[in-house]
């Protein structure tokens, strides 16, 4: 990949880079199938369940089955939604899902753009899923829908500050905002280590800004029935599941890069462990702790939801970047 | 260099199309070819737990996600100025540090007076 990056740009060029692209796009389903299956399969465990184990070996094909009723399923679209916007708003939601995956660094050299802005691009693609998620439930036209979309843009533009602002706690230390360079900073220590307080705050604010429990109540099952989704269904619900799950992949890529070292090893005499077996570790790592989060936590009410992020949240994750300043400063001998 | 420059952005160019282009041949073209289309009124009707809807749901509503999304803008294009910062802060010393402790000061008299203003309380 990096000897293709040197090319001058071509339609061939092109054309290899879409291939990587769509290798990559088929990786993202196939994880997307298993961490949907898993999740039941786990949360079954820990709730004393067998889980799913009727279709294929374990159970295995099931989330296959899934996907193959919701593509056979009529595509209803209700006769007073906004046509335009209801077909728009799974569209938004998914692209930037997917995009986001353009400057993950997987290894040193499973990479695709090498972005000198791969921070904040992430951080403003992943910004454009609120309108997806507020654009459905508008355009709906439906009182739940429009309760829920509301409650999920709340809540996503509010967990979104925190979010933002714990990273840049790891672009101090880097001095970069290139995800290449922030792994590359941590071969000494992981960021977990110095950034731990960035790092609670980032797993508590994506959680929310994945909207995942304990803070899933733009779809509370049990209040909204689904939230900014109950109009859809077949096709345009899956794309829904699908842009969820696909920012799960982006968020545990995300957090192993910024905060667990991402393809370095724990230690350099095990470096003969190949990088993305360490990556997938890592990542691994995360999605388990999402499915255990969620057979834990009771979901949030609303009121508490909101002042958490804004009185809980943002001031910690100021208090991080200052300090991180400050100690920086002192190392540097800026006060001396 | 330049060339470099050219082909990363081409990659994230080719990450949203395909990105548009999953969900779009799925759901206009391989779609339509392998699900059943017969729409009666009843499947059209907005679902509101099965009672008859009643009236539009485009109403206004919750004044509160207005100042929501106030304070998110706020506090957001603080962030837009803190980034670079963070980049180029080791080689700005001192100066840069008093200068970004002032900002967020002023950042959080703000938040502390919205929060006096019980404007963070969701009733």
């Amino acid at each position: 990949m990096s000897d293709l990056l040197q090319q001058t740009p071509s339609w061939g060029t092109a054309l290899w880079f879409a291939l990587a692209a769509v290798a990559l796009l088929l990786v993202v389903l196939g994880f997307v199938t298993y961490a949907i299956y898993f999740e039941r399969k786990v949360i079954g465990w820990m709730q004393l369940r067998i889980g799913p184990n009727r279709v294929g070996p374990l159970g295995l094909l099931q989330t296959v089955a899934d996907v193959a009723k919701l593509l056979l399923k009529e595509d209803t679209r209700p006769q007073h939604a906004d046509k335009a916007l209801f077909t728009l708003a799974p569209i938004l939601a998914y692209a930037p899902a997917f995009g986001v995956l353009a400057v993950m660094p997987f290894t040193d050299s499973i990479r695709f753009a090498d972005l000198g802005i791969g921070l904040l691009y992430y951080i403003a693609l992943s910004g454009i899923t609120v309108l997806g998620v507020i654009t459905a439930g508008w355009a709906s036209n439906n009182k739940y829908s429009l309760i829920g979309g509301l409650r999920s843009a709340a809540q996503m533009i509010s967990y979104e500050v925190p979010l933002v602002m714990s990273v840049v706690g790891v672009v101090l230390m880097t001095g970069s905002m290139n995800l290449r360079d922030i792994v590359l900073a941590q071969q000494d220590v992981w960021n977990i280590v110095p950034q731990f307080l960035g790092f609670a705050v980032f797993i508590v604010a994506a959680q929310a800004e994945l909207n995942r429990t304990p803070f899933d109540l733009p779809e509370a099952e049990s209040e909204l029935v689904a939230g900014y989704h109950v109009e859809y269904s077949g096709f345009r619900f899956a794309m829904f599941m699908l842009a969820e799950y696909v920012y799960m992949f982006g968020m545990g890529a995300l957090v192993t890069i910024l905060f667990l070292g991402g393809w370095l090893p724990i230690h350099p005499s095990l470096s003969f462990i190949p990088g993305i077996v360490w990556f997938v570790l890592k990542f691994s790592l995360y999605v388990f702790f999402q499915f255990w989060v969620r057979a834990t936590f009771p979901r949030l009410r609303v009121d508490q939801l909101m002042s958490f992020a804004w009185k809980v949240l943002l001031p910690l994750a100021l208090l991080n970047i200052l300090l991180t300043a400050v100690v920086i400063s002192f190392q540097n001998g800026m006060f001396s | 260099m330049s060339e470099v420059y050219t082909n990363n952005y081409v990659i994230v160019a080719i990450f949203l199309i395909l990105g548009v282009l999953l969900p779009v041949a799925t759901v206009s073209i391989i779609g339509p070819l392998l699900r059943p289309k017969k729409p009666t009124p009843e499947k059209q009707a907005t679902y509101e737990s099965g009672n008859i809807p009643v009236g539009d749901s485009w109403v206004r509503f919750n004044v509160k996600y207005y100042i929501f999304a106030l304070l998110f803008v706020i506090f957001d294009v603080e962030t837009l100025f803190l980034y670079p910062w963070a980049v180029a802060y080791n080689q700005l010393g001192l100066f840069a540090l008093v200068e970004m402790v002032i900002f967020i000061t002023l950042l959080v008299v703000g938040l502390i007076y919205a929060w006096r203003k019980k404007v963070l309380e969701w009733n």
